[in-house]
């Protein structure tokens, strides 16, 4: 198994009554309100985060990128990632993900990640995303086309890394007419590529399609169990047979050396008022064009305040009982993520350790033990299960590499 | 005057285009704003009243289909003049409302003879000097309509209590606002250059109270076009014609039959 650690890097030092009193903590909630000196310190001591976890035995460090909301410090994954390539020397720098549609150079992109592969000695796995409906707002990109350009991005930047150039790319969104870049990924064909997600059925079967792992993005068990399911039928109309190295599971886990220091903590995954990306208004979230048509009914409904989020709006006890959140001494949490695993077989796991305004010493404590005390028992759980991750499993990074398809029909398409 | 519409479909660009028609006389193609539009309004009847209308969907919106490949007004521009060639109508009036003036607009300038007249009413399509035309993409679907009205009773009054079937209609206008106006939104920076050439006679009409295109928009565009008068409606706001049908319909037949 893989276990990585990931904080959304909280701006948590931004006053909380001014994001009430507006109504809205995301998009157009004011940066007169952001601190720069706390900025400072806030990047820094995340930085120290990571190296501690690297040191603890953490797997990987996995990063994001989000844009004008206090949830999210990282305005740009490849700026961390490239800070991580030069002082870390054995984690997996895991992007989940580069939101793709924001970007109008992907040759840009597929350089940038070049260079952090080469700096980390191969340690890169740059995922990609479609980035949420407020990220087009906030970078001013067309939410209509988000899943042509994610599809046509992607398409350029897996060219780039597996022909030479030049080459010309005369695409619906992107046109280049000298593809060439001096600098090239060191892991070969090229890096494995994750893809998070959340709701978007489309973006399932288009990762199974690629054979890529798909990270559930801390969704409840039995959603997470139809979303392996979704993707495991994709596989099979594929010609291969979906394993846990296909499969990634993020959860919200926080643990201390008492319960009580635990679960106060952990409410801390409530701070942006219970949802992950802040106050906002729903149309920010899903501008229109963004989702997938079939659920445009539900979504204008919740929109103009007819019908509950879709999503749903769980309280922090729901979420405890539902092992969303899991929180509490190692012994404790050990033994809910044992339960975990074998209900959902992933060989990626994501552990979002801490958030909100968590005091950097119980952030610390919290990795140690989790990478020194519970990963361990888990990853020796996971092993017992068969949980192998991508590399363990020695899987091919994309189905066109793979030697057992029972049918070559998806692969030639 | 009771007044009968008829409903067809004709094939343009590959897009089957939804058309609604009625009344005779003066040929009067009506473009609908960004939000579509009704199946009927106090206000195209009274246009039939006295003359030959033609309210066309626009490609993606309403009963039109989506042409996947749709990227601009100017696209619309076209496709709405090969419906007029079809139709085989001739010396036509545009009146074009909101959205529907900026594709009215690209018209008259591709075709600076090419029209009878042009009523233009609270046009986007060129930027405001001042001012900025209202992003509906962070307002929700219900908001947005209701900024276009001066008064929240005479939008009431027009949609009444807005069921789920015309919020994803507005989602879906939306959609395609976003496909085809996104960025600049819902302005052209060239259009403004191309409307000197046009001989067209241009009646600009504005309500006092539009809160979605800025009021100065419409001065940019009588003095842009080299024959334009410009009117104000009191007490009204962005969807003029939905708000204040009667003052809408009196400004734009008289200009009609003026001449």
């Amino acid at each position: 198994m893989h276990m990585m650690y990931f904080t959304e890097q909280p701006m948590s030092a931004y006053d909380a009554e001014e994001g009430l009193k507006f109504g809205a903590t995301a998009l157009t909630f004011s940066n007169s309100h952001y601190d720069s000196v706390a900025g400072s310190r806030l990047y820094n001591e995340y930085l120290e985060d990571y190296l501690l976890a690297e040191e603890a035995g953490a797997d990987g460090i996995m990063l994001n990128e989000h844009h004008n909301a206090p949830f999210c410090m990282q305005a740009k994954t490849n700026i961390f990632a490239a800070i991580l390539a030069a002082m870390t020397n054995r984690v997996k720098i895991v992007i989940l993900g580069n939101p793709l549609p924001l970007c109008d150079n992907p040759i840009r992109m597929a350089e940038e990640l070049a260079m952090i592969d080469m700096i980390s000695k191969g340690r890169l796995v740059p995922g990609f995303v479609r980035g949420g409906g407020q990220e087009q707002l906030a970078s001013g990109v067309n939410p209509a086309f988000n899943r042509e350009r994610f599809i046509e991005a992607h398409e350029l930047i897996q060219k780039i890394w597996t022909q030479p150039g030049p080459f010309r790319f005369e695409g619906t969104h992107y046109q280049h007419r000298v593809v060439n870049p001096w600098a090239l990924p060191l892991q070969k064909p090229y890096p494995r590529v994750w893809v998070p997600g959340v709701l978007s059925k489309e973006t399932i079967i288009w990762t199974a399609q690629q054979r890529y792992p798909y990270i559930a993005l801390n969704t409840a068990i039995d959603h997470t169990k139809e979303i392996f399911k979704l993707y495991s039928q994709t596989a099979a109309e594929c010609g291969y047979v979906a394993g846990p190295e296909n499969f990634g599971y993020l959860i919200r886990v926080h643990v201390q050396d008492t319960e009580e220091k635990a679960l106060a903590n952990a409410r801390q995954f409530m701070w942006m008022q219970g949802e992950f990306t802040g106050l906002a208004h729903p149309v920010w979230a899903n501008p229109s064009g963004y989702f997938s048509p079939s659920g445009r009914r539900g979504f204008v409904e919740f929109a103009t305040g007819r019908a509950k989020n879709p999503r749903g709006a769980m309280t922090f006890e729901e979420q405890l009982e539902s092992t969303m959140i899991v929180a509490g001494t190692p012994k404790q949490v050990i033994e809910k993520l044992k339960y975990i695993v074998e209900n959902t077989r992933p060989g990626i796991m994501g552990i979002w350790a801490n958030d909100g305004s968590v005091s950097a010493v119980d952030r610390k404590r919290c990795i140690e033990l989790l990478f020194k005390e519970v990963v361990p028992e888990v990853k020796e759980f996971g092993a017992k299960l068969g949980l192998k991750d991508p590399w363990e499993a020695n899987a091919p990074v994309h189905l066109r590499y793979s030697t057992d398809l029972t049918t070559q029909k998806a692969a030639a398409e | 005057m009771s007044v009968t519409w008829k409903d067809s479909i004709t094939e343009i660009a590959g897009t089957k285009m939804h058309l609604s028609r009625a009344g005779s006389g003066k040929t009067v193609l009506v473009l609908h704003h960004d939000i579509g539009t009704l199946d009927r309004l106090p206000f195209y009847d009274s246009l039939a009243e006295q003359f030959d209308v033609l309210v066309p969907h626009h490609p993606g919106w309403g009963k039109s289909e989506r042409p996947a490949w749709l990227r601009h007004p100017r696209d619309m521009a076209a496709m709405h003049t090969w419906l007029l060639a079809d139709l085989g109508v001739e010396d036509v009036n545009l009146v074009g409302l909101g959205f529907g003036g900026w594709i009215a607009a690209e018209m008259i300038s591709q075709s600076p003879r090419g029209y009878r007249r042009a009523a233009l009413v609270g046009a986007m399509g060129i930027k405001p000097p001042e001012g900025d035309i209202f992003d509906q993409a962070i307002v929700s679907y219900l908001d947005y309509p209701q900024v276009g009205f001066h008064s929240r009773d005479e939008f009431h009054r027009v949609y009444g209590q807005v069921d789920t079937d015309q919020l994803e209609k507005w989602d879906i206008c939306r959609e395609m606002c976003f496909r085809t106006a996104w960025k600049p939104y819902m302005y052209s920076q060239t259009l403004p250059h191309l409307l000197g050439g046009v001989r067209t006679p241009a009646l600009i009409i504005w309500g006092d109270d539009d809160q979605i295109v800025p009021i100065s928009a419409g001065h940019a565009y009588t003095k842009a076009l080299r024959n334009a008068t410009m009117t104000t409606i009191a007490e009204c706001g962005h969807f003029a014609e939905m708000e204040r049908p009667a003052a809408v319909a009196k400004h734009v037949t008289d200009f009609i039959n003026a001449a």
